[in-house]
């Protein structure tokens, strides 16, 4: 045991240098990601900044039920389950599409510049993007109410942002147009480490190109294709959060509220606009623990397939 | 040149058809901001502008520079980036170099402490609270500090360093270089692309970030240029919901816009491409960095 200690001393102090370089690391993962996952205690009391975190008072699962017994809760968890269902089944099927036509061009200079125009948007920034929706969308001077009017398919201009009818349109469109090309890289690249041999193949054997695409890219792909829809799985209830923000005025906007708020605008409103931190934090921690187990039971699931996160 | 089939070629049409659809669909906002950002505020507010400018001005862009918040907001955007990314780069990558030795006491301790971090979260509000607890709301710092460590990030850069030769690293030891010594003068030296691609990120994301000072900031001096423009947007948005209270009708719409004469539409569009210009910029010499970036993070994350 003494020999032990004095043997692990002696290795400390061989690799002290290294672990020099670890620690503040270490210290500031612990104050900004631990701290936080201590604070979420805060759930279960009745915090006020004036009294502090450990002078206020224990409640329970008060918040909670509040949660769950007010009159917002149904209509957070629809908004929040249909923006996702609505992603899982448009956003993320559209970067696949994507790369697997971009495969298709034989043109090199052609692939290119559609390649690196379709990555651009992804690193504006949600602000800019909502400018350019709103721009686009805008009743007096939008391009797509001058197109359509010039189409004459509408009469007159449509106020789109106002309508709470469009905004889960409009909110899925805005994420394609920003995220097809660059989430498309990961499927390229896939679809790169294909044996181009297997294509000779089928060719001789009389397959077109349809059926290439059928029969030899997507199941080469599809490893790659079932560890993004596990991940997409675990975040469900990850709805969005910045871009429905910028879209409603910050959350401010209250004509498309019963249609935009998602479980983690909700937490936002609550909790730093109105500043009942206890309440969001609770909600905020029933979205973190159906998460994780959300998380395990997809990845269970896809062991089934042979496939494993970690 | 093979004789393509009818259908191949039919076949090649669509395809090639739908793809430039998508380049003029991602590429039109970009255009069309710069027209309208080119185009005199209260021309533009007449409606119609779409592919070239009207009444054409520099006015827009002039008065940005001119706008004493606008500027300052650059200014702290700037210092944000080179501080944020700098401090960032620098202790994610030393992280990364200490957990690349694999063979140190508590590396599995080390290991999980950081990877845990991906998984759980205290989430928006405790958050919130302990910035306002340790008085970090409404300082510079609040946008950089708790983003020194990327865990992610973090990960990539630990991979890369992993696959270095060790010969590089015995030769520097045996010439008396101490770990650190090694690290800045061996290891950074041969890891020039993953720097560039990690920094870059970094510095993508303090650029385009607005969220964090639009919760903890509250004074104007200390507000960078991407929440002066959520600011701005919000405020036009706004313009759009006013004109759709008012029954649509265009007699309102233009009330409206007649009455923000500030943050005119050809304005905020001017003040949106000046803030996305550095990264349209950098973005087509860089683009080959930022895929391996994405592909090296996908394998190993």
């Amino acid at each position: 045991m003494n020999t032990k200690l004095k043997g692990g001393i002696r290795r400390l102090k061989s690799e002290w240098d290294i672990h020099l370089m670890i620690w503040p690391g270490i210290l500031l993962l612990f104050v900004f990601c631990y701290l936080p996952m201590y604070g979420v205690l805060i759930a279960f009391k009745d915090y006020n900044l004036y009294r502090g975190f450990a002078d206020s008072p224990w409640v329970g699962l008060k918040h909670f039920r509040m949660f769950f017994h007010s009159p917002d809760f149904w209509m957070i968890m629809r908004n929040t389950l249909v923006v996702s269902l609505l992603k899982l089944l448009i956003s993320f099927p559209a970067p696949i599409i994507l790369a697997l036509m971009l495969n298709e061009v034989r043109k090199i200079a052609f692939k290119r510049v559609i390649q690196t125009v379709s990555y651009l948007p992804h690193f504006m920034s949600w602000v800019i993007v909502g400018g350019f929706v709103i721009s686009m969308l805008s009743v007096d001077n939008g391009s797509i109410n001058i197109l359509l009017m010039k189409l004459h398919l509408i009469d007159e201009p449509v106020n789109w942002l106002s309508k709470p009818s469009y905004f889960w349109g409009i909110l899925i469109g805005s994420n394609v147009w920003k995220d097809i090309g660059f989430s498309s890289i990961v499927y390229l690249a896939a679809i790169a480490g294909i044996d181009p041999h297997l294509y000779e193949a089928a060719a001789m054997d009389g397959a077109g190109r349809f059926r290439q695409i059928r029969s030899i890219t997507l199941p080469s792909i599809m490893p790659v294709i079932l560890i993004f829809l596990i991940l997409a799985i675990g975040n469900v209830l990850n709805a969005g959060f910045e871009d429905i923000l910028i879209l409603t005025n910050n959350g401010v906007n209250a004509i498309v509220r019963d249609v935009s708020d998602v479980i983690d605008t909700y937490v936002y409103r609550t909790g730093i606009q109105t500043q009942r931190y206890s309440y969001a934090s609770a909600v905020g921690l029933f979205k973190s623990v159906i998460s994780v187990g959300l998380l395990i039971g997809a990845n269970r699931l896809s062991r089934r397939f042979g496939q494993s996160l970690w | 040149m093979l004789k393509l089939s009818k259908g191949e070629q039919m076949f090649n049409i669509l395809i090639y058809g739908l793809l430039a659809i998508l380049g003029i669909i991602t590429l039109y906002p970009f255009w069309n901001a710069g027209v309208v950002s080119l185009n005199a505020g209260s021309d533009t507010a007449m409606g119609g502008v779409t592919f070239w400018p009207r009444a054409f001005t520099l006015d827009n862009y002039k008065l940005v520079f001119e706008d004493g918040r606008i500027a300052h907001g650059f200014l702290i955007t700037i210092f944000r980036v080179v501080a944020g990314t700098g401090l960032s780069v620098a202790f994610t990558s030393l992280l990364a170099y200490g957990l690349s030795k694999n063979h140190i006491m508590f590396h599995k301790f080390y290991m999980f402490f950081c990877i845990a971090t991906m998984f759980f979260s205290g989430g928006l509000i405790p958050s919130f609270v302990l910035m306002k607890e340790l008085h970090l709301n409404n300082t510079f710092w609040v946008m950089v500090i708790p983003f020194i460590i990327n865990v992610y990030n973090m990960i990539i850069f630990r991979t890369f360093f992993r696959e270095l030769p060790v010969g590089l690293e015995e030769s520097a030891k045996i010439d008396g270089c101490s770990s650190f010594g090694t690290f800045v003068r061996i290891v950074v030296p041969v890891s020039g692309p993953v720097f560039a691609t990690l920094t870059l990120f970094t510095a993508v994301f303090h650029w385009n970030d607005w969220f964090t000072a639009s919760i903890y900031i509250n004074k104007a001096q200390l507000m960078p240029v991407s929440s002066i423009l959520q600011q701005i947007l919000n405020s036009n948005l706004a313009t759009e919901m006013l004109a759709s209270q008012t029954g649509g009708n265009a007699a309102a719409i233009n009330a409206a816009n007649q009455a923000q004469t500030v943050s005119s539409k050809s304005l905020s569009m001017a003040t949106m491409l000046v803030a996305s210009l550095p990264i349209m910029l950098v973005y087509p010499f860089l683009q080959k960095y930022f895929v391996k970036g994405v592909l090296v993070g996908s394998i190993k994350g």
